[in-house]
């Protein structure tokens, strides 16, 4: 658990989110259009991008889980899509903050980002309940598999209809970063850096841990421990 | 009189509600939800410790016995 890789990761996201909160309040300008609300977005955005990224990812060790059958594969998958999923509870409570103080509204059903994320959310939901229905630990992990990669690919696909949508009152800040500011630009970068890092430490460890509880359950059937 | 994009954007914010609350209550809630899932790792490790330092107290007495057993066979 205590690897020098590992110190060195959770030290370089503590100091991303230093410089990133402080771009946020301190050197990006206030947005003319929403005012001191739009710092929301330095948050919202990029834990969304990271979560989306996180299932995506999750459906490619997926693919290398089933093509080699090593089980290290699934592992990386299952704490990817877990980790994705807690950002996605992230990106539903910020997003929903934000509409309220800009909609007047929690929610909006009609608007094609927030529903298409929900499905997306909904959908990873049930990865753990169908895994661990399964207790043959080699179907388990390769029906996991299967079910990563399905998502995985919905997951894009989704992006790029909803991107196509005619109708939509929800911000756009990928596609237009050309029309932000530079000071706003840079800052957007730094903190979605910062995210990255922070769910890479994340996911490393829970791997660190995951590993650690097997060789335990290992180690305690080797000795006939219970 | 030429004005920069900053000056321009704060004229704007100034005419617009103050939402410092909303903003502080996102930052607010994405910290407190890294700190529950630091917190539940910690329990998690905390269990794992425990696990570890009983089943190396069990092969140690185990060990002690086998020698107490070696040692009254002798």
């Amino acid at each position: 658990m205590r690897s020098p890789s590992l110190r060195a990761l959770s030290i370089s996201t503590v100091l991303a989110f230093c410089v990133s909160l402080s771009l946020v309040f301190f050197y990006a300008p206030i947005e003319a259009d929403q005012g001191f609300l739009q710092k929301i977005f330095y948050l919202h955005v990029p834990l969304a991008i990271v979560a989306l990224c996180g299932f995506v990812i999750g459906g490619l060790f997926a693919i290398a889980h089933l093509r080699t059958g090593d089980q290290r594969w699934d592992l990386r998958s299952y704490v990817a899509i877990h980790m994705s999923l807690i950002f996605g509870v992230g990106v539903l409570l910020t997003g929903s903050i934000w509409a309220r103080a800009s909609w007047g509204h929690w929610w909006v059903w009609d608007e094609p980002t927030l529903v298409s994320f929900l499905i997306v959310f909904l959908l990873y939901a049930t990865y753990s309940p169908l895994r661990f229905a399964i207790e043959d630990p080699e179907r388990q992990g390769r029906y996991a598999s299967v079910f990563a990669i399905t998502a995985g690919a919905f997951v894009p696909l989704n992006f790029i209809a909803v991107r196509l949508s005619a109708s939509y009152v929800h911000p756009r800040v990928l596609g237009a970063t050309s029309n932000l500011p530079s000071s706003m630009a840079f800052t957007f970068l730094v903190s979605l850096a910062a995210m990255a890092l922070l769910f890479a430490t994340l996911c490393s460890y829970e791997l660190a841990a995951k590993r650690t509880r097997i060789l335990l359950k290992v180690r305690s059937r080797t000795l006939g421990f219970r | 009189m030429t004005m920069t994009p900053l000056v321009y954007a704060l004229q704007g914010a100034s005419t617009l509600p103050s939402n410092d609350g909303y903003v502080a209550a996102a930052y607010i809630v994405f910290f407190a939800l890294v700190l529950i899932y630091v917190v539940i790792m910690a329990v998690r490790l905390g269990r794992v410790e425990r696990r570890l330092q009983d089943l190396q107290e069990r092969r140690e007495d185990e060990s002690g016995e086998h020698e107490k057993r070696e040692r009254e066979l002798v």
